[in-house]
């Protein structure tokens, strides 16, 4: 008899909860050290969103809450696989993205960057993972703009993504980069990731996936906690 | 292979995750009627806030709330940006005891100034006894035990969360 472990966190790749760079960390980050739990069947399982029915448009940005034309800016087409660390593909699994127009405005009510909003762009979508674990977004560009973290803050590109994988260990809500920003270097974000795992952010240009005279192609992949197998404890 | 690393919800996330709750033109998947109370004379009401280490309620933070008592599998989510009070709110049946754990709900905060999500459990102060032979419940230091029992008051059940503090609430490693 054995029984699955869901691993923690990778703390060398994990960004810490302080990281006062952010600022807003300071106030926000849990002080006292956590408590180590052992899994049980609320741990070991999650939502399943196979019921909700996730709409036919949801997964293309470009057309999903247009008003009277098409949204401004440089389409593009996000795709990749969803694996844990063990390699495995995780199908039929839940992904939610949200993200700025391409002059880096959030639709957000509290968003008060002057920059105009796109009538035709809203900026949210999802879509499920296929049987093989992969899916696929077709979006806007999204631009880069500014916060008011330190003087001079700016944002790289970046397109949230919230996953659900196959219990809520499992559960990630992380932000995709571009390759080659040059803000990149100077966002303390980003950089709040452990040097080692910050390529893992960076999506790869791909030519595989660009679509002839209509979208350049961006390949990210996911990799969520895997598991352990363990002999069963004998009490 | 390595894990993607974790980044904030950031303080955008109502469009995209939680839509309707914000009044914002698109479907949500999910809400904070894990049940529809009106359906359930016996659904309970989970309410709360969260602050942060100034005691500032946070207006801008996401919780998700997970039940699975082997009866009910249940989900739900909902911002704090939508009470005037920064409150969550959550329809739900209460949990029954499962396999020696007393009945809880599993809790997933999410917010600007967090890199990583917090994973918290919500206990009730009407189950005295199913409480005191809780494993999880007894690995947590006995002062910081009560940042984790919701407080029963009618059929709605008050539960804060602290991220610091004196009473900053127990975050679980899972
Ligand atoms: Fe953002």
């Amino acid at each position: 008899m054995s029984q699955i472990i869901y691993n923690s966190f990778d703390r060398e790749v994990q960004p810490a909860y302080l990281t006062p760079e952010y600022k807003s960390t300071i106030y926000r980050a849990p002080q006292k050290p956590l408590v180590l739990l052992k899994q049980s069947l609320s741990e070991l399982t999650g939502p399943v969103f196979g019921d909700f029915n996730v709409g036919p448009l949801d997964h293309d940005l470009t057309k999903n809450t247009v008003k009277n034309g098409e949204p401004i800016g440089e389409r593009i087409i996000v795709h990749g696989k969803v694996m844990n660390e063990n390699g495995l593909p995780i199908p039929n699994t839940l992904i939610e993205i949200w993200q700025a127009n391409s002059a880096g405005r959030y639709v957000h009510k509290v968003d008060q960057h002057e920059a105009p909003l796109d009538p035709n762009f809203l900026g949210a979508g999802r879509c499920m993972t296929d049987t093989n674990g992969n899916y696929k977004f077709y979006t806007i560009k999204p631009g880069a703009y500014p916060w008011g973290n330190h003087y001079n803050a700016w944002r790289p590109n970046h397109i949230h993504f919230s996953l659900f994988g196959v219990n809520i260990t499992n559960r990630l809500v992380t932000q995709m980069y571009f390759p080659g920003d040059p803000l990149l270097a100077y966002d303390p974000v980003f950089l709040s990731v452990p040097e080692k795992g910050r390529e893992l952010l960076v999506s790869k240009f791909d030519l595989s996936a660009t679509e002839p005279s209509f979208a350049l192609g961006y390949r990210f992949d996911f990799v969520l906690r895997g598991y352990k197998q363990t002999p069963f404890e004998t009490l | 292979m390595l894990q993607t690393p974790s980044q904030t919800v950031g303080p955008y996330f109502a469009y995209g995750l939680a839509p309707e709750q914000y009044l914002y033109d698109f479907k949500s998947l999910v809400g904070n009627e894990m049940v529809n109370p009106l359906d359930h004379e016996d659904a309970i009401t989970i309410v709360g806030k969260v602050f942060d280490g100034q005691g500032v309620m946070i207006p801008d933070a996401m919780i998700e709330i997970w039940q699975n008592d082997g009866q009910h599998q249940l989900f739900g989510r909902f911002g704090t940006g939508t009470d005037v009070e920064s409150r969550f709110v959550f329809y739900t049946l209460k949990p029954v005891a499962f396999n020696g754990q007393a009945p809880h709900l599993s809790v997933i905060i999410f917010m600007r100034g967090q890199q990583i999500h917090s994973y918290t459990r919500i206990y009730f102060s009407d189950e005295v006894e199913e409480n005191s032979k809780d494993e999880v419940l007894n690995l947590v230091p006995e002062g910081r035990r009560h940042t984790l029992i919701a407080k029963k008051k009618g059929s709605t059940y008050e539960f804060n969360i602290y991220m610091q503090g004196d009473n900053e609430t127990v975050f679980f490693d899972i």
